[in-house]
């Protein structure tokens, strides 16, 4: 069975270590904060301008004044801070942000990403994602295998203009976790009940099958 | 002391023009400052080239000057939420250039500091990268962009006083003290215009020296993009 998006968020809160700041993308990523054990101590910052971004307000507390990346109304946690754009990436480009989990269109088989532009088609921008790839040194991307007309997202190269290259190394996909080395996506885990050859169907690029895989544990 | 106070929004917006470069504050509708845009419609100045991390929505925000034509030329790095906008663009009408939010933010900064360029690792191998001056620091490869020039910067804070000092609110700030000074002239719009005195200095945020005029915005619609919440058990 392949991965629903909340179970795709679930599988990539277990790479979020205690005492990390992690910036979560829009989409699949946002799931993320709602599947972080309890027991350890995360600060989400959201570059638009607050670190230490907590759970949607009750009805009727929203505040225009406190909006994600995602633009949509949020909480600020106990020891929460405010701060200016400038600031927000000089966190980000700073390196001092530690895990960056974002979405994508295509990833290729060197780690390059494709999530801002359809050219002719659609064109809504890289906002914050060109700063955090370029910089970031831990980069989970959290997407669909394969678009809506089934083909491999997971590429040799990518076709659509570029975020960033060389940059991402672990994907988290419906189908199966995958860690970007060598120049060639190698499977880590696979979805419960998907088979080798299903992810081999779905995977365009270059994949590394060492050993017996072990399904995901959540 | 030094006044920097203007008796309403068509004085503070004084000066300008046709074809002229603007900075307008905001993150998606929050800290975007409505009573500047709104005059900006009412002026109907044509040709103009707006700096903005987004584009509003169709009928909000910098929405309102693209259904009236009135910009030739967008500079933002998300503009997902405006379907006029997408339109114009994709027809050729709209002249946009989309960068970097990161490099948005410091090309402000910069024009804000007197830094006339900075080298920044964000969009290096990508489209953003064409034409520009790359060098590597690091063992890591850099691309150089330049501060913006613009003729106006509109910012909206939460409270100001006469001497053009400001205090942001939540994450309405986002890039509008960035646009503090980055432009030849900024005007300010407050949600509250405080006595001179009663604005305690440690807090202020934005210092009144980056700011020409300010005025006391007449309303706040603050329209919610996203409305997302969650049920009281």
């Amino acid at each position: 069975m392949s991965l629903s998006k909340e179970q795709i968020a679930q599988r990539i809160a277990r790479e979020v270590k205690d005492g990390y700041y992690v910036n979560l993308g829009i989409g699949i990523p946002t799931l993320v904060a709602n599947f972080v054990r309890d027991d350890i101590e995360v600060e989400f910052q959201s570059e638009n301008g607050i670190l230490g971004m907590g759970p949607f307000p009750y009805e009727g507390e929203e505040d225009p004044d406190l909006i994600n990346a995602g633009k949509q109304t949020i909480t600020a946690m106990p020891g929460a801070s405010f701060f200016d754009s400038a600031m927000s990436f000089s966190m980000i480009r700073g390196q001092h942000v530690d895990l960056t989990i974002l979405g994508a269109m295509e990833v290729a088989q060197n780690g390059d990403i494709a999530n801002w532009k359809i050219p002719g088609k659609m064109v809504k921008g890289m906002g914050g994602a060109m700063d955090l790839v370029a910089s970031a040194d831990n980069i989970i991307v959290a997407m669909m295998h394969t678009n809506r007309a089934g083909e491999s997202k997971l590429l040799k190269r990518c076709s659509l203009p570029l975020t960033g290259v060389n940059c991402v190394k672990k994907v988290v996909t419906n189908l199966a976790v995958l860690e970007i080395t060598n120049n060639a996506f190698r499977l880590l885990e696979r979805a419960p009940g998907v088979s080798i050859d299903e992810i081999k169907n779905a995977t365009e690029g270059e994949l590394h099958i060492d050993g017996d895989i072990p399904e995901m544990k959540f | 002391m030094i006044n920097k106070i203007v008796a309403n929004v068509s004085e503070a917006c004084q000066g300008v023009k046709d074809n002229m470069t603007l900075m307008l504050g905001g993150f998606g509708l929050s800290g975007i400052p409505e009573n500047s845009i709104a005059e900006l419609v009412r002026l109907n100045v044509k040709g103009v080239t707006c700096i903005s991390n987004n584009a509003g929505v169709d009928d909000f925000g910098l929405g309102l000057l693209l259904q009236k034509r009135q910009i030739k030329k967008m500079i933002s790095s998300y503009v997902g939420e405006n379907a006029e906008f997408e339109r114009q663009m994709l027809s050729g009408e709209l002249e946009v250039e989309l960068i970097p939010q990161g490099t948005l933010a410091q090309r402000c900064q910069a024009a804000q500091s007197g830094i006339p360029a900075f080298f920044t690792p964000a969009g290096y191998g990508t489209e953003v990268a064409e034409g520009k001056e790359f060098r590597e620091f690091n063992g890591k490869m850099h691309i150089m962009e330049k501060a913006f020039k613009a003729d106006f910067a509109f910012v909206k804070a939460w409270k100001g006083d006469a001497a053009g000092n400001l205090i942001f609110k939540g994450t309405a700030r986002n890039f509008n003290p960035n646009m503090c000074g980055a432009a030849t002239i900024t005007v300010a719009e407050v949600e509250e215009l405080v006595p001179v005195g009663m604005m305690d200095p440690n807090q202020v945020h934005i210092p009144g020296i980056f700011v020409q005029r300010i005025f006391k915005g007449e309303k706040y619609e603050k329209r919610i993009e996203q409305l997302t919440v969650r049920k009281k058990d």
